[in-house]
């Protein structure tokens, strides 16, 4: 179940304190039961099994189905940054059972925008060919982690009998990718009408500046007194002076 | 945008629903003030696969939502998933899928088995002609689309084949696919017929990429296609607002039942936030004998215990009478007609008509032609 190599560490106790085994057959007969028990104990320590983590998820495979490819590129790049390197990214489900056989995944991840999450649903149910990995919702436990994974819009599919702290840091990786993806999308969409708003205003400006003879400065003014009066953004007033002269011209 | 401070305060009440013909109900209520004049602020969550309304639904970001009608049946089965209770108080919608075959299969199934393509029966025989000759020259298995595991959809394709002897699972291959990708792949020829409601048959058949070969209520008679399910416990925590939703939903049944409205039932739907398809399409799907809540639509015990029984025909689950009890208590008619002022007695509830005894389902399987072998 653990990888032997990871005793290498523990070879030599002598960081334990203990005089140098070598020299004194008493503490090498001693310090081989240390380290023994060390061994033994090994699952029970902090710090090593958060070792074992890094090893086991290094050796995860990850297919992760997204149509957005941006979104998938910014998981990957996660992903493969924290070490994870047998990452899979398919994009649409032509030949998705053909290719879940190949890479034969441990963790599918599949962004909640996905309409062939109900293809992966009963390919998972019903198929003998793949492995069967099951939704993470079967397992309630952590209740505050799969709300965390709908909200960001994305969900997980694990082969049976992974150890959850072996999948959290993936989750955790993923959640977080996915959230930083909508922020960066709602900033885009933010900077597109601030772009949009500004346009409105300048050609509302210059309406008022052609019929009422006043300077830019006067417009941007009368513009915002009027928005303040009717509790409303100046960008909405320039659309409605800019729908009024649109009418008014035809 | 028009609320005024006096208007009074209306209950939020969050519904996830797939873009398909028989989300009408729920969008008439909302789009025609039906839920607002309730007290009801209805916020309609679009959704992309049956997989995320059950997800939502079971972490309770959606209160209610459209439903395959066997959905909550798995759910508190917890067949294929978590073990959810859940409720189903009305059911949306009867009938309105169809079967769809490309047009080559059409063709050699007009080929293979006499004129009469329209009678079931005949079909089958000849799709099991079919399969054979196929098997005989080593061609591939002919592949058919369907939506969901837990779907009326995979029900019927199953029961409309094993008439004729045919075994879905061995002679076949069933292949769930998203009804909005269904024509798509039909005209890819990765499926070679399918199984989905409206309005992608009439799509497939306006297209020309396939031909419909007969809606499911050929296959089988009348029985609730979508509910309206929801987790028990919040129908029993909400039993005011779940009132005024079922009474909202009864209002809005009325409007959308009334043929006069059709068109601009149809123009609602084909709205992008909705179906997002042109009207004419929406139009199509209307006549195609989809029939919605209160029009003699009802979610009945019987019902329930009729999808129970082609869960465990194909084998989805073990015949249990422990979990006939929890199935009868899944559609609540009851919770509907105490909204509605009405009476609940076995008269209001109509049974089911065709040959199927509730109360002997495994007699009901053990006559049937093609079925799972027991484990």
């Amino acid at each position: 179940m653990y990888p032997l190599h990871l005793s290498v560490p523990l070879a030599d106790a002598s960081y334990l304190g203990m005089s140098n085994p070598c020299k004194n057959p008493k503490a090498r007969k001693r310090g081989v039961l240390v380290l023994a028990l060390l061994l033994q104990s090994i699952p029970k320590i902090d710090l090593v099994p958060l070792a074992y983590v890094g090893y086991m998820t290094l050796n995860l495979k990850i297919l992760v189905l997204d149509e957005n490819p941006i979104r998938a590129a910014i998981l990957m790049e996660g992903l493969s940054e924290a070490g994870m390197t047998c990452v899979e990214w398919v994009a649409d489900t032509t030949d998705l059972l053909a290719r879940i056989q190949a890479l034969d995944p441990d963790v599918v991840l599949v962004d909640l925008e996905n309409p062939n999450r109900d293809v992966l649903e009963q390919m998972f149910q019903v198929s003998r060919i793949v492995k069967r990995p099951i939704a993470m919702f079967v397992d309630q436990s952590d209740t505050a982690m799969i709300a965390a994974s709908v909200d960001a819009g994305v969900s997980a599919y694990i082969v049976g009998g992974l150890q959850k702290d072996r999948i959290k840091p993936i989750l955790d990786m993923t959640i977080s990718r996915f959230n930083a993806f909508s922020r960066l999308q709602s900033e885009l969409e933010d900077t597109k009408t601030e772009l949009q708003d500004r346009k409105t205003i300048d050609r509302a400006k210059g309406i008022l500046m052609k019929q009422k003879g006043i300077s830019e400065n006067d417009a941007y003014a009368l513009l915002r007194r009027t928005a303040m009066n009717n509790k409303k953004k100046i960008a909405d007033i320039a659309a409605s002076v800019v729908t009024a002269a649109d009418l008014l011209n035809e | 945008m028009n609320t005024h401070d006096t208007a009074p305060k209306l209950t939020p009440v969050r519904a996830g629903f797939i873009p398909l013909i028989d989300c009408a109900g729920l969008v008439v209520a909302k789009e025609k003030g039906f839920a607002q004049a309730q007290g009801i602020d209805l916020q309609l969550y679009k959704d992309v696969s049956w997989a995320n309304i059950r997800d939502h639904i079971n972490i309770g970001t959606y209160d209610i939502a459209h439903m395959l009608a066997a959905m909550p049946i798995a759910a508190n089965l917890g067949i294929g998933h978590v073990k959810v209770p859940m409720v189903a108080p009305l059911a949306l919608s009867s009938g309105g899928n169809a079967i769809t075959l490309s047009q080559t299969l059409y063709n050699e199934l007009a080929r293979a088995g006499a004129n009469d393509l329209n009678d079931p029966k005949v079909s089958a025989q000849a799709l099991a002609t079919v399969i054979g000759h196929r098997r005989a020259k080593d061609q591939d298995q002919l592949v058919f689309g369907m939506v969901f595991p837990f779907s009326c959809h995979n029900y019927q394709l199953r029961y409309w084949m094993a008439e004729a002897g045919i075994d879905p699972d061995q002679d076949v291959q069933l292949v769930v696919i998203p009804p909005a990708y269904m024509v798509k792949s039909l005209q890819t020829e990765q499926i070679d017929g399918f199984c989905v409601g409206e309005p992608w048959n009439s799509m497939a058949a306006q297209q020309g990429v396939g031909q419909i070969l007969m809606p499911t209520t050929d296959v089988w008679p009348l029985g609730p296609e979508k509910v309206l399910g929801m987790q028990a416990g919040w129908a029993n925590g909400n039993s005011d607002t779940l009132a005024a939703v079922l009474r909202a939903l009864d209002e809005a049944a009325r409007w959308t039942n009334d043929r006069e409205n059709q068109t601009e039932l149809a123009q609602i739907l084909a709205h992008p936030q909705y179906l997002n398809v042109p009207s004419q399409i929406v139009n199509m799907a209307l006549n195609s004998g989809v029939s919605f809540y209160g029009d003699g639509v009802i979610a009945s015990h019987d019902e329930a215990l009729w999808l129970y029984a082609q869960m465990v025909r194909w084998g989805q689950t073990l015949l249990s009478t422990a979990d006939q009890d929890v199935v009868r208590q899944t559609y609540r008619p009851d919770i509907l007609f105490a909204a509605l002022g009405k009476q609940t007695s076995q008269a209001t509830i109509p049974n089911i008509t065709y040959d199927f005894n509730p109360n002997d389902i495994e007699g009901y399987i053990q006559n049937l032609p093609v079925k799972m072998p027991k484990k």
